[in-house]
Parts: structure tokens; C-alpha cells; sequence
């Protein structure tokens, strides 16, 4: 594997992540505190790594509900968490 | 957004082992064959490729198998709904390119399975994964080092993942397995017909020696305030405090068949209930893989191969007949050596969610209600997951049989399920 790093967006922020990562991994990896705000307000993150849970969805370039975990990085793509159900 | 239709013989929804080994096999026999899969490219769960270090080579072996053959394969592709219509089935999904509709002459379903996720105090906590589930996400590049983690769970599962996690840098705290230590030496004593198996469980146990594994133990809760801080580790009869900041839980597998239901196939409890030739009650309607039993690769291979000749209307061969029967008991004793105990399916509280997707709380629920019931009276169940986290565990804890399902399987975008196929899209077919 090479070393090239490429950018994604998280929550506004440039950060580098790297190529082939999914959007989950790549999102816990920077220490994302919470993928999605959960009914009743509790922050949640990935647990299945399988596209089962739904609790890794994050809005990617726009599109709500997006699951992490089926996603891969893209150079420039805008992920942003936390967001409600 | 894209609305493209395409007409096959042979559909094949999954591409993990059962999914590659059935389009393989069902193409090789002539048919025209489409294999759908969510995932970003062949392999499903058990092959998925790992950012570091690529492919196990008989995953590779496969994969390159997959790709020679006249197979077309639609990848980040996830079948939503699936009717029969006259002597045809039409499937339809959806991926970020826009919705696909599959008319076909057969289906194979491979759809695999996932983890049996059951509830305890703090499971909701960012940081508590499955155990597959951390698997999945350190191939797909999560970073563990230096992440001091301890597995809670049962079956064959557990070692590969532990290995894998120590390999990455993790420092594995603990290894506990629920099963008893005499269930777990009686299975290791039935493997001595398979000394491969035996050696390489010796060597994933050897990387990650560090740690202790012990039998007849679990997790009884996970605390943290927002983030995982530590565990408490019971065996009945004491507990101890574990710190640590990665919980990996998980006790067994649960079979995806959500689709084979929705055309009716019929189920003996969660698995479909299939002939000689992989057929389902549904004419037409194959299976092979977890969704039969939860038999491993092995099974899911030789049971892919059968599939995929039926449903091109080729004969399977006795030796993969004989050979998918004795896998069948291997699979049989997995399932009664690992089998979660009466512990370990009462261990949330009243104030504990059951259903991550709606917030539901054990104490909502009445012990004299359905499963249906939940659903209507406190929305358990009808989240985005569909009951595939909830329904299987609220099976285990509360013995309900899962509800009905329906169309579309999961989430979908309107415009999947609204797209006009006949005038929206150019009909293509596969070669």
C-alpha cells in the first residue's frame, strides 16, 4: 500500500484519511465523537461494520442517511455526523 | 438519478462465498447470470478484502473465478424489494447511482447473515462493536493500536478476531467466551478429524497470547459517559471491573432472510428450509449459505455450487450432495456447542434500550405481548434497521418469533421505488 493520504471533509474540517478506508473507519479513526444523535439524544456509532445497525449513518455530499460502513472515501467528499434520526 | 432494467436467467443477490461460488457455477452452465451485492466488491463479510492486506488466497481464487465468468456483477448494489410476476421474478434495488430492476427466471439468495447482538446495560455506547463488526471495520481500515479491547461473546469467531485485532496493535485485555469450558473441550475433542482446523486455531490463539481466555465468562455491562471507559466481566458467580476502550460483543450469527420470507419461502425458525438442490418452497426461489444454517465458508461454497447448477438447470453432483450433508452436522454441533446461555439473554434492565433504532426500553414491554404488538405500542422494530438488530434479540430474550415481513426490506430512496423501469430506463440484458 502507499503512503498518499487524500482529504475528506468532516463537519466542515479538512482531514486526511486514507485511500480505500470506508467512511466508518475513517470517521473513527479521527475520533469522531458520534456518527448520529440517537430518539432520545444519546450519541451512537458504528456496531455492525456490515450495513445491519444503521447506526453508523452520517450525511455524505449532501445525502442524509448515508451508511458509513458501505461507503468508501472519496478525495473532497463531505461527510457530516451527528445529525438527528 | 439512473433507472436501468436488466433480464437474466440466474439472479444471485450476495456475494460473499454461497453468492460467488452459485454465480460461478450457474454462469459455467450456460445461464445468464447477474450477482448484486452491497458491499464495494466481491467477497461478503467472511472475504472481505482488508485495506493492509488483501485477500486470503482462496477468497482470491474465487473473486478471480467471478471475474472470468460471464457473470455480470453489480457491486454497491442493494436489492430493496422482490415479487414473482408470472414465471418470472422481478428484483429491485437501489445503489448511489440510481435504482435497478432485475427480471430473472431464478433467484438464488445468499444474502448471508449478521451477528446476534444482545442487549446488556451501556451496549449503546460508542465503541461497543460486534465482534464480526470489528472484524469488518479493521479490514476496512479502522485503526486499533495501542486500543485496549476486550471480546465478549461465543463461537469460532473469536479467535480470528482476536488475532487479527493483536496483529493490528491492539492490546487484548480479555477473551471471554460464554460457553461452557466443557462444551468448549468436548467441540475442540470433536475436531480431531480436522487436525487443520485444530492447528490453526493453536496459531490464532498464539497471536494474541497476551490475553486471557476464558470460558463460562461475559460481559454484564459496558460504563462510560458518552464513550466507553470499562466493563464488568461475570461468570456467575463473582464480577470484576475491566477497563477498557473497544468492546467487542457478539453471540452467534443470524440468517438474512429477510427476501426468501418476502417470497414466501418457508422458514423452519430463522433459517429457510431448502431440498437437495438448494430449492426453496418457492419454485424458482434458491438459497445457499447462512441463510440454510450457519455452516461457515465450507458449507457456504458447497451449498453456492448446488445452487447455482439447479437454478441453470444442471444436476449437482453426488460428491457435493454427500459433501454439503456432512458439513450440515458439523454446523449442527457449532450451533449446540455455542449456544447463548439463560444468562446471558436476561442481562438488560428495565431502563436498558432493546431497539437502538427507536430508543425502546426493556421495561416498556409487556413479557404477554407479540412481537407485532411491540411494534405498534412502542415503535421496537419499525426504526431503519427493520428489526434486524431488535428482532432477533427480543427472539432470544422475550421468545418472540419475529414479525411479518415487508416490502421494500430496508430503507429505500422513493425514487427506487417509484422509478418507471419501461420508460425511464434502456432495457439491457447481459451477454
Amino acid at each position: 500500500m502507499s503512503d498518499a493520504r487524500l482529504e475528506v471533509l468532516v463537519n466542515g474540517k479538512r482531514v486526511e484519511v486514507e485511500p480505500g478506508t470506508t467512511v466508518a473507519a475513517a470517521l473513527l479513526n479521527v475520533r469522531v465523537p458520534s456518527f448520529r444523535t440517537s430518539v432520545r439524544g444519546d450519541p451512537r456509532a458504528p456496531v455492525c461494520g456490515m450495513g445491519v445497525c444503521y447506526e453508523c449513518r452520517a450525511t455524505i455530499d449532501g445525502v442524509a442517511h448515508q451508511r458509513a460502513c458501505l461507503r468508501v472515501v472519496e478525495p473532497g467528499m463531505r461527510i457530516d455526523t451527528g445529525s438527528g434520526r | 438519478m439512473n433507472a436501468i432494467r436488466y433480464e437474466c436467467d440466474v439472479a444471485v443477490v450476495g456475494a460473499g462465498p454461497a453468492g460467488i461460488a452459485a454465480a460461478v457455477t450457474a454462469a459455467g452452465a450456460g445461464a445468464r447470470t447477474i450477482v448484486l451485492d452491497e458491499g464495494t466488491g466481491p467477497g461478503g463479510q467472511i472475504w472481505r478484502p482488508s485495506v493492509k492486506v488483501g485477500q486470503p488466497s482462496r477468497a482470491s481464487a474465487w473473486i478471480e473465478r467471478l471475474g472470468r465468468s460471464s457473470a455480470t456483477v453489480l457491486r454497491s448494489t442493494s436489492v430493496v424489494t422482490a415479487h414473482a410476476a408470472d414465471d418470472r421474478f422481478v428484483l429491485r434495488g437501489e445503489s448511489t447511482e440510481g435504482a435497478v430492476e432485475i427480471v430473472c427466471r431464478r433467484v438464488v439468495l445468499a444474502t448471508g447473515a449478521h451477528e446476534l447482538f444482545l442487549p446488556f446495560p451501556g451496549w449503546t455506547l460508542p465503541n461497543v462493536f460486534g465482534i464480526g463488526g470489528a472484524q469488518a471495520l479493521l479490514k476496512s481500515g479502522l485503526n486499533v493500536r495501542g486500543r485496549r479491547v476486550v471480546i465478549s461473546g461465543s463461537g469460532p469467531l473469536l479467535f480470528p478476531v482476536a488475532a487479527s485485532l493483536a496483529k493490528a496493535g491492539a492490546e487484548l485485555v480479555l477473551v471471554a467466551e460464554q460457553a461452557t469450558r466443557a462444551a468448549v473441550v468436548s467441540y475442540v475433542a470433536s475436531l480431531w478429524r480436522r487436525p487443520s482446523t485444530l492447528v490453526q486455531a493453536a496459531s490464532l490463539r498464539a497471536s494474541f497470547i497476551g490475553a486471557r481466555y476464558q470460558t463460562g465468562t461475559w460481559v454484564s455491562h459496558a460504563h462510560g459517559d458518552d464513550v466507553l471507559r470499562g466493563v464488568v466481566v461475570a461468570d456467575g458467580k463473582r464480577t470484576r471491573m475491566v477497563d477498557c476502550d473497544m468492546l467487542c460483543t457478539g453471540f452467534g450469527l443470524v440468517p438474512n432472510n429477510e427476501l426468501a420470507r418476502l417470497l414466501g419461502c418457508a422458514m423452519h425458525g430463522r433459517f429457510a428450509i431448502v431440498d437437495d438442490t438448494q430449492a426453496t418452497s418457492t419454485s424458482g426461489v434458491y438459497t445457499a449459505g447462512e441463510t440454510t444454517g450457519i455452516g461457515g465458508v465450507d458449507a457456504a461454497l458447497v451449498e453456492g455450487e448446488i445452487a447455482g447448477a439447479a437454478a441453470a438447470g444442471a444436476r449437482p453432483s453426488a460428491a457435493l450432495l454427500a459433501r454439503r450433508n456432512r458439513l450440515a452436522r458439523d454446523a449442527e454441533l457449532l450451533a449446540r456447542t455455542f449456544a447463548p446461555r439463560a444468562e446471558i439473554k436476561c442481562l438488560a434492565k428495565p431502563e436498558t434500550i432493546v431497539c437502538r433504532c427507536e430508543d425502546t426500553t426493556l421495561g416498556e414491554l409487556d413479557g404477554r405481548w407479540t412481537a407485532r404488538q411491540a411494534k405498534l405500542y412502542t415503535r421496537a422494530g419499525m426504526g431503519p434497521c427493520q428489526g434486524r438488530v431488535c428482532g432477533a434479540a427480543l427472539e432470544c430474550v422475550m421468545g418472540w418469533p419475529s414479525d411479518t415481513v415487508r416490502s421494500p426490506v430496508q430503507p429505500a430512496r422513493l425514487s427506487t421505488l417509484t422509478a418507471d423501469f419501461s420508460a425511464a430506463s434502456k432495457p439491457s440484458s447481459t451477454e
